[in-house]
């Protein structure tokens, strides 16, 4: 690790950072002890509370809640990467109309809390919780996805649409066969944590009263025969649903270090993603 | 058009909420992710991996989770705090993560010979520290921690649906008043579209007083 910050260690200073060390670890620990002991004084691990996720019944509420999670990720993953190609063309054609359309939509759709169109469509337009979920998140990170797509396709290296043209090759062609390729390789990283996001705010539809995995664990928290163990359900849920995003977090990571070694990627100047225009919605996508 | 002119009070006060709690968590959040960034570059090993462990989780939990854990659980422990500071706690330790991200990545576009330079004419670290590293630090990290803060902007919608007052919860009470539901969306997309928008006037403000191009 070098950073502007310090010299590589000596021994002295080494024996004084093992120090510090000790005693972080020793208060990170108290800290840990501390919570652990909250949790045994509030009464969190009586088996009153705990038996209920041995039942069937429960599990299986739980299950499906968290199928529920996965077809609405999926059905907005796949509708928003078409959205998403859809905008990102309408940006980047040659006619000026479709190109102003495209522009005010994406940026309107980024500036938006994805929260405010849920309820919009599930409000104002009457559909069932799944859809207006699914509609919400496509046209947000539709809009996202967008924009990754078009910095995708003009970050390709201009010699290579320019050996493209001078084949003789129309604009077509070059998209599909030349530009859009390189684009999306080098892209994938990106559009892998932007699907991180969408899989997060799929947990938006508890808001909804779509019947997901969070609103699973809520009717389970609320049984009063169980003991309302409010507690042992977020144990149970956070560590799943963190672990899936993790999962997919790494999976981003993973694709985006083999990409690096890569030859396929060499014309396409990946730009690093922080510094952004200071337009709503730009950059980092929390 | 009415729905905005008859319900002015209504829409000021849920604006008002929607700018507390931005700036409130946005503190919240600078604060925390400076400590956390600070951790994370930290030659101590065990501050290091809690740094880590800190940004990794939270960055990984979707916020509703985080919030139902929070404004549902803490009472559990006996803390019983207004719903809006459940809600502070919740927007500022979610986007302390990604602050902490921000702020390292901007230690880390500061050139070793800089620090090295600084050692080398006998600064001490806190000189160091403080006249050659995070000044050149602070001009590189403007623009993304503006549209971090956006994004928390954002994400404040999420707090009226856990009974706090805010832009997005109005619509309750202007559909139990009968008014055109679609109306009252539009002023809300509107009130949203002025928070981000000063947001990132500020931002630009900022950028051009102090941002330099590398």
């Amino acid at each position: 690790m070098t950073t502007a910050l310090y010299d590589i260690p000596g021994p002295h200073a080494r024996r004084r950072h093992r120090l510090y060390g000790l005693i972080a670890t020793v208060v990170i620990a108290g800290i840990l002890a501390g919570v652990v002991l909250l949790l045994f004084d509030t009464e969190q691990f009586t088996a009153a509370k705990w038996t209920p996720f041995e039942y069937k019944g429960i599990q299986e509420m739980l299950l499906r809640g968290l199928g529920n999670t996965l077809k609405a990720f999926a059905y907005a993953a796949v509708l928003s990467l078409a959205l998403g190609g859809v905008l990102a063309c309408g940006r980047l054609s040659e006619h000026r109309v479709l190109r102003w359309v495209a522009t005010v939509v994406v940026e309107f759709f980024r500036a938006m809390p994805v929260l405010v169109m849920i309820f919009f469509v599930f409000v104002a337009l009457k559909v069932q919780p799944l859809p207006a979920l699914v509609t919400g998140l496509t046209l947000y990170n539709g809009s996202v996805l967008a924009e990754v797509f078009r910095t995708g396709v003009n970050a390709v290296e201009r010699g290579q649409r320019e050996a493209a043209y001078s084949l003789g090759m129309r604009k077509t062609q070059v998209m599909t066969f030349v530009l859009v390729p390189q684009a999306l390789r080098a892209m994938l990283p990106t559009i892998i944590s932007q699907l991180v996001v969408a899989l997060k705010d799929t947990s938006l539809g508890f808001l909804i009263t779509y019947e997901e995995f969070l609103h699973a664990g809520k009717l389970i928290a609320s049984n009063l025969d169980y003991d309302l163990p409010f507690i042992p359900v977020v144990m149970i849920i956070s560590p799943i649903y963190i672990g899936m995003c993790m999962l997919l977090s790494w999976f981003a990571t993973w694709v985006a270090k083999r990409q690096r070694r890569s030859v396929k990627t060499e014309a396409v100047e990946v730009a690093p993603a922080e510094p952004g225009t200071l337009m709503p919605g730009a950059g980092a996508h929390p | 058009m009415n729905v905005l002119t008859d319900n002015f009070s209504l829409y000021g006060k849920g604006l008002l909420g929607t700018v507390e709690l931005t700036v409130y968590a946005s503190l919240l959040a600078l604060a925390l992710g400076f400590v956390m960034a600070s951790f994370r570059v930290a030659p101590v090993g065990s501050l290091r991996v809690f740094g880590t462990v800190w940004v990794t989780v939270l960055r990984n939990t979707p916020l509703t989770l985080l919030f139902f854990a929070v404004m549902l659980g803490l009472p559990r422990f006996g803390v019983v705090l207004p719903f809006q500071l459940f809600a502070v706690l919740a927007l500022g330790c979610y986007t302390s993560a990604f602050i902490c991200e921000v702020l390292r990545s901007g230690i880390n576009t500061v050139p070793t010979g800089q620090g090295e330079a600084a050692r080398s004419l006998g600064m001490t670290f806190s000189q160091t520290l403080g006249d050659v590293v995070l000044p050149q630090a602070f001009r590189s990290v403007i623009p993304p921690v503006g549209s971090t803060l956006i994004a928390l902007a954002k994400n404040s919608a999420i707090a009226g649906s856990f009974s706090v007052t805010e832009l997005l919860g109005t619509y309750k009470t202007l559909n139990e008043l009968g008014y055109s539901i679609i109306w009252s969306f539009v002023w809300i997309a509107v009130g949203y579209l002025l928070v981000t928008l000063s947001i990132s006037a500020i931002f630009n403000v900022l950028e051009k007083r102090w941002g330099v191009p590398r």
